[in-house]
């Protein structure tokens, strides 16, 4: 793993996306003024670092907040509060309107979940690698602008003969290795990687997660892994990150994360995830009841507490922040040392 | 497993008629579920697992046909048997689970009534009995605050309560056989795992027997009993879960485990699958529609497939592992 004393690629810090909600008419809640204005706190406080050539997994429930933290950092929307630097420029004071236009897009980029409809059905396989490369790298026409799709078709695997092609052309795996290339083709420093391989086979993943791996480690790249499959999560990263209702609720590395989890919804994940022996099946906590509110949430409340199976009194009247355990590892719950001396 | 089946399916084949030509989308498909067994159907997107129910339940689009075969069911041929007959089925004896249970859930209707709706079709309830009955199913399936979540529409609830609901409706009657499509795809892990272990706790519960169609195998390997493998509209092995899982005997369940993600796998052990699926459209498709993938292809492969069965577990395969 890399050192910690460079200065990461990305540094995120407290950063936060409030989304205004009405509270009219049918969902009016009776207990509060009816003009009063309502939050959702869909991306509250989250601070982390990225550093050059590592790979961060971002896991959680939907409505947890992933995509919401992926927006703001491939500045697609802006934050509420907080900082985002990338490569030593605060791009989050750049505003998202007109980022596009910017020399900083080309930094990041971004592989969605769905590779069919994240493409284009009207843009050949070359019309859509080539399209990141026309509006950034306007400088390269004609010869030498095939010359770089193709070269991108080489690196990502996609046949030559498969670029005059369009999307419903293209299995889901060719798919997938187009909406690679067409992220790479700016030579970004970091890569988000929405789910990219929930839609394919287990046969046509691990590809994929291999292309990935290889690309990686050609291009010195690093990674932000967005993925509800666990598994997929703990081959490829060095660091996870658990987010649970707007907040990281644990982070460290993806060994310990996932040998030693340490909050109980980490516990409850972990645990969910099938055993893979025949008739062997987890001694399970089930997570009792839904999700609390993610509108205008207590701030004096732990967001876990209704589902948490091991809450007391004082999750509710003091929110736990994140705190060392051990190197490295972090984790947000009062009783996280608690729980691991009882086992 | 001495035990009669309740579903006995044998050489079932569909076709598609579509303008490029008929797929021939299952091919000889058999495999049997008994009275409190689960079974595990798995394969690659593609491989017909879904045509498979669809077929049994009567549910096929206008241009599949079945083209051969027979499904017992208590004494019947769901095959043969006719609309009406398979409506007096359908929901009381037989229930399915859908994949996406927003799509399959009516948008506009509280979802206790779509439960009292089976309730009062089939299962020999009154109209003044329905509501409650419906609240016990509500019950049954663990939602909480049953009697104010009837009153829900579908969009009010998670995804993990509209498939709770479904499940509710599947079982509403009480049926001995559930086909369960894909019934967690797209819900998060914790949710996936609380539905997979509430199905299989009703299935025990009510001596159900059930038929899970999935394409994760971890998944499989938890909840069945017995796997059946399916390629190309094809079954090419069909064994009790331990077995399968231990001891491999189609190349190609071989490599669909060794391409599964497991704990404590490095990316570097998992093996690709290399080529894809033949075109079912073609005339010339060979006896063994895996030969183009398999790396232990034999002259034999192009004899008729055989049935090989070893003990409890039969493998489609000229030259098994």
């Amino acid at each position: 793993m890399t050192a910690r004393a460079e200065t990461p690629l990305l540094h995120v810090d407290g950063l936060c996306k409030f989304y205004p909600v009405q509270r009219d008419g049918a969902f009016k809640d009776a207990f509060r003024p009816a003009k009063a204005p309502s939050f959702l706190h869909a991306v509250d406080g989250v601070s982390f670092d990225l550093f050059a050539g590592e790979t961060i997994g971002l896991v959680g429930e939907s409505g947890c907040g992933k995509s919401t933290l992926v927006r703001l950092l491939t500045r697609l929307i802006d934050p509420s509060e907080g900082n985002i630097h990338l490569d030593d420029e605060d791009v989050g004071a750049m505003p998202a309107k007109g980022f596009g236009g910017r020399p900083q897009r080309a930094k990041v980029q971004m592989v969605f979940q769905d590779a069919t409809d994240s493409l284009n059905p009207r843009y050949t396989a070359a019309a859509a690698i080539a399209d990141p490369l026309r509006r950034l790298r306007p400088e390269l026409k004609g010869a030498e602008l095939k010359a770089r799709v193709s070269e991108l078709a080489d690196l990502t695997g996609l046949p030559q003969a498969l670029l005059t092609r369009f999307p419903h052309q293209l299995s889901g795996g060719q798919k997938a290795r187009v909406g690679i290339a067409r992220a790479i083709a700016v030579e970004p420093k970091l890569l988000i990687l929405d789910e990219p391989t929930s839609a394919l086979d287990v046969s046509v993943q691990v590809m994929i997660l291999r292309l990935l791996e290889d690309l990686k480690k050609r291009l010195g790249m690093s990674y932000l892994f967005v993925s509800h499959d666990l598994h997929v999560v703990h081959l490829l990263c060095d660091r996870v990150l658990v987010m649970y209702l707007g907040r990281i609720v644990e982070s460290g590395p993806a060994d310990k994360v996932f040998r030693n989890p340490s909050h109980p919804y980490t516990k409850a994940l972990v645990a969910s995830i099938p055993s893979f022996e025949p008739g062997v099946r987890h001694t399970r906590t089930p997570l009792a009841g839904e999700p609390r509110s993610p509108i205008d949430p207590d701030p004096k409340v732990c967001r876990f507490t209704g589902r948490c199976p091991i809450a007391t009194e004082r999750c509710s009247q003091e929110m736990p922040t994140l705190r060392r355990l051990e190197d490295g590892h972090e984790v947000a719950c009062h009783y996280a040392e608690l729980k691991q001396a009882a086992e | 497993m001495v035990a009669v089946p309740v579903l006995d399916v044998r050489d079932l084949s569909v076709e598609f008629r579509t303008r490029s030509g008929v797929v021939r989308a299952l091919e000889s498909v058999s495999f049997s579920v008994a009275k409190g067994e689960m079974i595990g159907v798995v394969g690659e997107s593609g491989s017909g697992k879904s045509v498979t129910a669809y077929a049994l339940m009567g549910i096929l689009e206008a241009a599949g046909k079945v083209t051969g075969g027979s499904a017992m069911f208590g004494g019947a041929d769901l095959l043969k048997a006719s609309e009406s007959q398979l409506q007096e089925l359908r929901g009381r004896e037989l229930s399915m689970i859908f994949q996406n249970p927003r799509v399959a859930l009516n948008p506009i209707r509280r979802v206790g009534l779509q439960i009292a709706d089976v309730l009062l079709r089939h299962g020999n309830v009154t109209r003044a009995q329905a509501p409650a009955r419906a609240i016990d199913m509500l019950k049954a399936v663990r939602i909480p605050d049953p009697e104010r979540r009837a009153r829900a529409y579908p969009f009010e609830l998670s995804g993990g309560m509209c498939q709770r609901i479904m499940i509710a409706i599947a079982l509403a009657c009480a049926p001995s056989l559930l086909i369960a499509d894909e019934p967690t795809t797209g819900l998060d892990v914790t949710t996936q795992a609380a539905i997979m272990d509430l199905i299989s706790e009703l299935a025990r519960e009510r001596g159900m027997a059930t038929v899970l169609i999935t394409h994760d195998l971890g998944m499989a390997a938890e909840y069945c009993d017995r796997i059946v493998v399916m390629h190309a509209g094809h079954v090419v092995e069909n064994a009790p879960t331990a077995e399968l899982f231990a001891n491999p005997r189609h190349p190609y369940t071989a490599k669909l485990i060794a391409a599964t993600p497991r704990p404590e796998s490095h990316l570097d052990d998992l093996v690709a699958i290399g080529g894809n699926l033949p075109d079912l459209r073609s005339a010339s498709l060979p006896p063994c529609r895996f030969s183009g993938r398999c790396e232990r292809a034999l002259p034999d492969c192009a004899q008729p497939l055989p049935r090989r069965v070893v003990g409890e577990a039969m493998v489609a395969c000229w030259n098994p592992l």
